[in-house]
This record gives structure tokens, sequence and C-alpha cells, in this order.
């Protein structure tokens, strides 16, 4: 069996994908720790620090989004339902007996259809409702002057923020634990360290 | 704060810089550290055009007060006309709102309750000589007391049981103590007279339900002299405001009134030369509506909701002086052995009980109660029937989250048990100290008390005393902290904290969501078993295939 390496994640991508990681974790133990799970920096450093990330994250999804449509790299996320079944059989059999990897990486198709798809969810699902949320919970002395006040409630606001950061912290467990389902278990992290990842031939 | 900024300002720059680009991030200030060490002792009034020693008006050895007066009003000949429009003078307001009306002559509250048939010991605050009954003439100009608000010597006194005046003969002062006050000088006082300040106005104001730091909570004798931990505004060696640098005065009619209060005042700063006839004693006058420059934590998002009052004054009687917490007259009356009346003093050193007037409670550093407020206030008038059964509001603070314009105040709630006619349910008027045969203090006896004081204010009375439960609100507004001594967020922003019982706040930190909690840990904790019994079973098909 040879194996031969393919330049999958670029630099940017790596630099995006570390540094969204670091925030969001970060963004995660304050979070919480503002939502009242446990104490940690304190009420006030929580709050302040948290606010200072998602400024921070903000601008730097200002240039991945660039990114991602100048490059045309957006495509990576459209869905396919093809092979999510022997992806699926893959995860709850294959992998326990050295079965091959159902799909194969190539630089147009990085990810397999079940990371594409959850990938996606992230995308359209749990980021609009962190973002949104966020977004409202960071601006909310404006409310009234952009005629909002009369239809938003901070509780309802803060709730759906906190639903999106469960979201996000069940995503995040999982990722962390796929990433060592490539076809061995480091491949996925070494590519996204150094972009490149072996292949199987 | 500081520190903290610098913390802030020092973890932004290390996102920013790892990410290589800067974010949007809102300006932090870093503010220089007062000096605190300015000293500037309170210094006598010295840049006014007139000194009054050299008026030969003033030259006089004047016997009473009123004479005094007379003096005053040849030069300043509208100022006794000004004053007789005052609440200072009429104790007697009609709130232009509710149209109650109030004032100290018509309310009855919860610590010596009324002030019609108490007047010789009542008028001792009121700004005028002689109100000892109710044929007081409000129109005569010479008895106007300018004395007691613009003395600066500090040795001018109205005494309780003296209808207003000072002693103008040596007295036994406080009775029984075998202390003498001279007669008052009134020529001293009258040539050394002045602005007002923090004592004359604290004469007073900070003696309020009789005596020092017995009503308010946040005003007592402390404010006279104050540290700065104390009054970050009136602190003597820094800022050092005098009352009237907020409770400004216009005709002299003073700034800022419980009986009408500005709860949430939305007009920002006043600006100087402003025709608008707004109170000026209020915070925002001065500090605006987002007075936050570092605002990184959102505090200026909470002036929306919270007086300012609420993070600002951590606790009222900071003074280390007891204000009084509760009044329970229904025990007065008892006498020691010897049938005489007693006075007992609790571990704290205050009287906590007084047989002319019963129980009491005190404390000091107490943190307030907070409740919504939109400035409107629902008297309880002796005219207004209630249900006994239940804790009768006497000035009842209205609000809610949802009207738009309360903001939550920190308050003092103080407690009554008090003299009520059974069967009219209505609050009564007391004959305390004046009247030989019925007061209170002198014969001990409810029904006669309270039936000579309706009879003095021509209401009518079933004959049957009993006492009713009271309630009391005050808003918490002076001893503002320094900054650093605000509260800080975690008082509120936790499971129990310090706004826990207000209804209609959403505080985050405070568990909110406690299923949702439970939901979004349980599913993420399934998530992590999944996952680590998943890499076992892979593990372990890997060392056995290996």
């Amino acid at each position: 069996m040879s194996t031969e390496r393919i330049y999958i994640f670029k630099r940017f991508e790596r630099f995006w994908h570390w540094s969204q990681a670091l925030l969001i974790m970060f963004m995660m133990l304050t979070g919480f720790e503002v939502h009242g799970l446990y104490s940690l920096f304190g009420f006030q450093l929580a709050t302040e620090y948290h606010t200072i990330a998602a400024w921070t994250l903000v601008s730097l999804w200002v240039f991945a989004i660039f990114w991602h449509f100048t490059t045309g790299e957006w495509k990576q996320y459209i869905p396919t339902m093809q092979k999510v079944d022997a992806m699926l059989k893959f995860y709850l059999t294959g992998i326990f007996t050295d079965a091959p990897h159902p799909f194969k990486q190539t630089t147009v198709r990085k990810h397999n259809p079940l990371q594409r798809l959850a990938y996606l969810f992230v995308l359209a699902m749990i980021n609009p409702l962190i973002w949104i949320s966020g977004w409202f919970y960071l601006f909310y002395s404006s409310w009234e002057d952009w005629g909002l006040a009369g239809f938003l409630s901070l509780e309802w606001v803060a709730f759906f923020h906190v639903v999106a950061a469960f979201m996000m912290l069940i995503f995040f467990i999982a990722h962390i634990y796929l990433a060592t389902a490539g076809h061995t278990v480091s491949s996925h992290i070494k590519a996204m360290i150094t972009g490149w990842e072996d292949i199987e031939d | 704060m500081s520190l903290i900024n610098k913390t802030d300002w020092s973890l932004a720059m290390l996102l920013v810089a790892s990410l290589g680009f800067v974010g949007l991030i809102q300006t932090i200030e870093v503010q220089a550290a007062t000096d605190s060490t300015g000293a500037t002792t309170e210094k006598k009034n010295t840049n006014s055009t007139a000194d009054h020693s050299k008026f030969k008006e003033l030259d006089v050895n004047f016997k009473t007060g009123p004479e005094v007066t007379k003096a005053c009003i040849s030069c300043h000949t509208e100022a006794a006309k000004q004053l007789h429009a005052t609440k200072h003078w009429k104790w007697d307001y009609i709130n232009p709102d509710t149209k109650q009306r109030l004032g100290k002559h018509n309310v009855v509250n919860n610590y010596c309750t009324s002030v019609p048939s108490n007047y010789k010991f009542c008028s001792a605050c009121h700004i005028g000589y002689g109100w000892e009954d109710n044929k007081f003439d409000f129109t005569a100009e010479e008895k106007v007391d300018c004395l007691v608000c613009h003395d600066t010597t500090g040795k001018y006194k109205k005494l309780p049981g003296l209808a207003g005046h000072p002693n103008y003969k040596t007295m036994e002062w406080p009775p029984h103590s075998g202390k003498f006050r001279p007669p008052t000088d009134l020529k001293q006082v009258a040539q050394n007279i002045g602005k007002t300040s923090r004592a004359t106005c604290g004469a007073c104001h900070f003696r309020g339900g009789g005596g020092d730091a017995v009503k308010h909570g946040d005003l007592d004798s402390s404010l006279t002299n104050p540290k700065k931990h104390l009054d970050v505004h009136m602190d003597a060696q820094g800022l050092n405001f005098t009352c009237s640098n907020c409770h400004t005065s216009d005709n002299h009619e003073v700034a800022g009134s419980r009986y009408q209060p500005t709860a949430n005042d939305t007009k920002g700063h006043l600006i100087p030369g402003s025709q608008d006839k707004r109170n000026t004693a209020t915070c925002v006058a001065c500090h605006g509506n987002a007075p936050h420059k570092d605002d990184l934590s959102k505090m200026n998002e909470h002036t929306g909701k919270l007086a300012c009052q609420v993070c600002h004054i951590p606790a009222y009687a900071r003074g280390n002086k007891h204000t009084k917490m509760s009044w329970d007259w229904s025990t007065a009356g008892k006498m020691d052995e010897q049938g005489k009346p007693v006075k007992v003093r609790g571990s704290d050193g205050k009287v906590k009980y007084d047989s002319k007037k019963g129980g009491f409670t005190h404390d000091r550093y107490v943190i307030p109660e907070y409740q919504w407020f939109n400035g409107e206030v629902k008297w309880t008038l002796p005219d207004d029937t209630f249900d006994p059964n239940e804790v009768v509001k006497i000035n009842d603070f209205l609000g809610s989250p949802d009207d738009g314009k309360s903001r939550v105040w920190p308050t003092k709630v103080f407690r009554g048990k008090q003299m009520y006619d059974k069967v009219n349910n209505k609050l009564v008027i007391t004959s305390l100290s004046d009247d030989k045969e019925s007061a209170l203090w002198k014969n001990f006896d409810y029904d006669k008390a309270v039936k000579f004081g309706m009879d003095y204010v021509g209401k009518e009375f079933s004959g049957e005393v009993g006492f009713v439960k009271t309630e009391m609100s005050w808003p918490i507004t002076h001893m503002v902290a320094p900054k650093e001594d605000a509260i800080d967020c975690g008082q509120c922003h936790k499971e129990n904290g310090r706004l826990a019982s207000v209804e209609g706040l959403y505080i985050p930190g405070a568990n909110n969501t406690p299923l949702l909690d439970k939901l979004g840990l349980g599913v993420a904790f399934l998530t992590l078993m999944g996952v680590l019994i998943h890499g076992a079973i892979r593990y372990f098909m890997f060392k056995r295939g290996g």
C-alpha cells in the first residue's frame, strides 16, 4: 500500500482554523462563566474578555469570508448525500477493523460527506444563531434606536445564545474526536498543522 | 480599575497581535490615578462681596430670632416672601401629578408619626419661629428663620420643645444631662452669616426621625466632614461638595424632593443656562446617561434599568452610625419596678426600648432593599382606609419592569407597628409631646393621646386604638462611594445575588435557564461519553489486531 501526499490546507486556512479554534474555546470558557456555570475570571473580566474575543472573531471572519469567496473554497461545504451511508458504516464498524476509509480526499473535495454536513450545520445553523443572538446581546443599548425594543427581550436573546453555545460545545467535542478518525489517528491533525495529508493510494 | 483595564488591554493586544490584524476594539481609557493628597480643608467662604460683620444693622444685641430676621429683611427685602412659598416653610405640598396633599404637616409616618399637636417639638426643624399650635401665622415675615440655614458658626441650635427658637436663656441640654447651653449669641451668629453648608442642612436632615442617623439611612452627621470613601462628592479633602451643589435653589425653593422624586432622569446633562425647570439633584444632571468611559463590560447598558445608586451606593449608613430599622410603638408604656419610664440599650449601645416610644432595632452598613420605582409615590394619608391585616405601605413606591419609566432603586425600608383607628382602619394623629394632659410621653395613655390628636385636627376617631404594621421606603441616594468601591458585577450576576428578588430582570449569570443548562450539559456529556467509548473500542481492537 503506497501513500501519496497532497497539499490540502493552505496557509491562511490553517491560520484561520487554529486562531478560530483558540477564540471559540476562549469564548466558550468565558461565555459559560457569564452564563453562570462556574466562576473563573469573575463576571466582569469574563464579560470583557468575551466581548474582546467576539470582536476579534468578527474581524477574523471578515477575512475568512473574503477568502472563501475569492478562492471558491465555499464550494467545499455544498452538501451531498452520496456515500453518507458508507461513512456512517465506517465510523460504526469499519474503523474498528482497520477497514479502508471510504472517502478519498482531493484538493477539490477535502471534506468527507459527513464532514460537509457537519460543517454546513455549523455554518448554516449554529453560527447564524450564535452571531445573530450575540449581535443583539452586544448591541442591547441600541435596540431602541433600531426600533426593536418592543420585539426583543434579553431573556430570549440570551436563551438562543446559550442554546447555540451548547450546540457549539457538542460540535467541539465530536470534532476533536473525529479529528483522530482519519486514515490514521494523526493524519487529519497533521494535515491541519502542516497542510499536507497522506493519502492512501 | 486601572489594573483591570491594563489587563484587558494587554489581553486585547495579545489576541490582536497573534492574529495579525486589529479587531474593532472599543477604546479603553487608562485613567490617571486621582491625586487624593491635595489637602484643602473646608475654608470659610470668603468670596462674598459683603462682610456682614461690617453692617450696622447687625451690630445689635438681638434678643430673639425674629429681631434678627427683621434686620435681614431690611436689606433682603424679598427673602421672607420667597421662603413663604417653599415646602421648608409650609410643610404642605400638593403633588401636581397625584394631587395628593403631602408635606410634613399632612402625612403620617412610622417614626414619630405626626406633626399636629406636637408642634413645639417638631418645629425645631421648621424654618420659622414660634410654630407652637395650629394658629401659627404663615404670613409673618419676621417669623422666617434665616439663621438656621445660613449660620456658619455652628453655635445656633433650635432645640425641641422651643417651637423653633434657639435658647435665649441658659438651658440644660440634653435634658437631665447636667450640661448647660449658654444663651445663643445672636449677634455673633448674624454677623457671620454665609452660604448653607453640610452642617446647616444636616442640622435637620441628618437628624430626621428624632436623632442623628435615625431616619434616612444615607444622611447622618458623618457627612458633615466626610472622607472620600464615605461620599466621593462631599469628601472634605477633595471635591468638598455641599448639599446645595446638587440641591440648587430657585427663589429659595430647593431642588430635589421626596414628595415629587425623579426616579428616572432621561434628560442627560444639564446644560448651564438651560431654562428647563428640571430637578438638578440627579446623578444624570451632571454625569449624563452614559457615564462609563471604559465600557467593555457594558455598564452603560444598565442605566436604562438600574438607578446609578444601585451600584454606586454599596450600602447605607456607611458612616459608622446606626440608623433605625424598625419601630414598634405597641410596646410603649412599660415601666420599671419603681413605676418610672425606662430606656434599655442593646449590645450595639443603641436604645432598643424606651417607655415613651416602644421598641427599636438599629443597623449600620446595611445592604439596601431594591425595588422598581417610577417616581410616583402612593401615600396612605390620614383620610385613607386600609386593610389592617396587611402591612400598610405608607408611601408605596410605584413602578414595574414594563412601564417604560421605572428603574430599580436601592431603598431603606423602615418597618413599624403603629397606632391606628381600629374601627375606621385609618392612620391617626397622636399627641406625643406638647399637651400636658394628653401627651403620650407624659401620661402613657394611648387612648387619650390619640383622641386629643384626632380632635386637634378635627378628624373622626372611633375611640379604639390598635396597632398596625407599616412600611416606609426611603430612596438611598446619598453616601455615594468612589467608583473603586462600587459594587462589582458579581454581586448581582450570580445565583441569589443582590437583585434576585427584583422581578422582570434578566441577569446573566444568575442561573436563569436551569433546564436548558441540564439539557445542554447532558447532551455534551453523552457526546463525550460516546466518543470516549468509541475511542476505547478502537484502541482495544487496534491492540488486539496489532
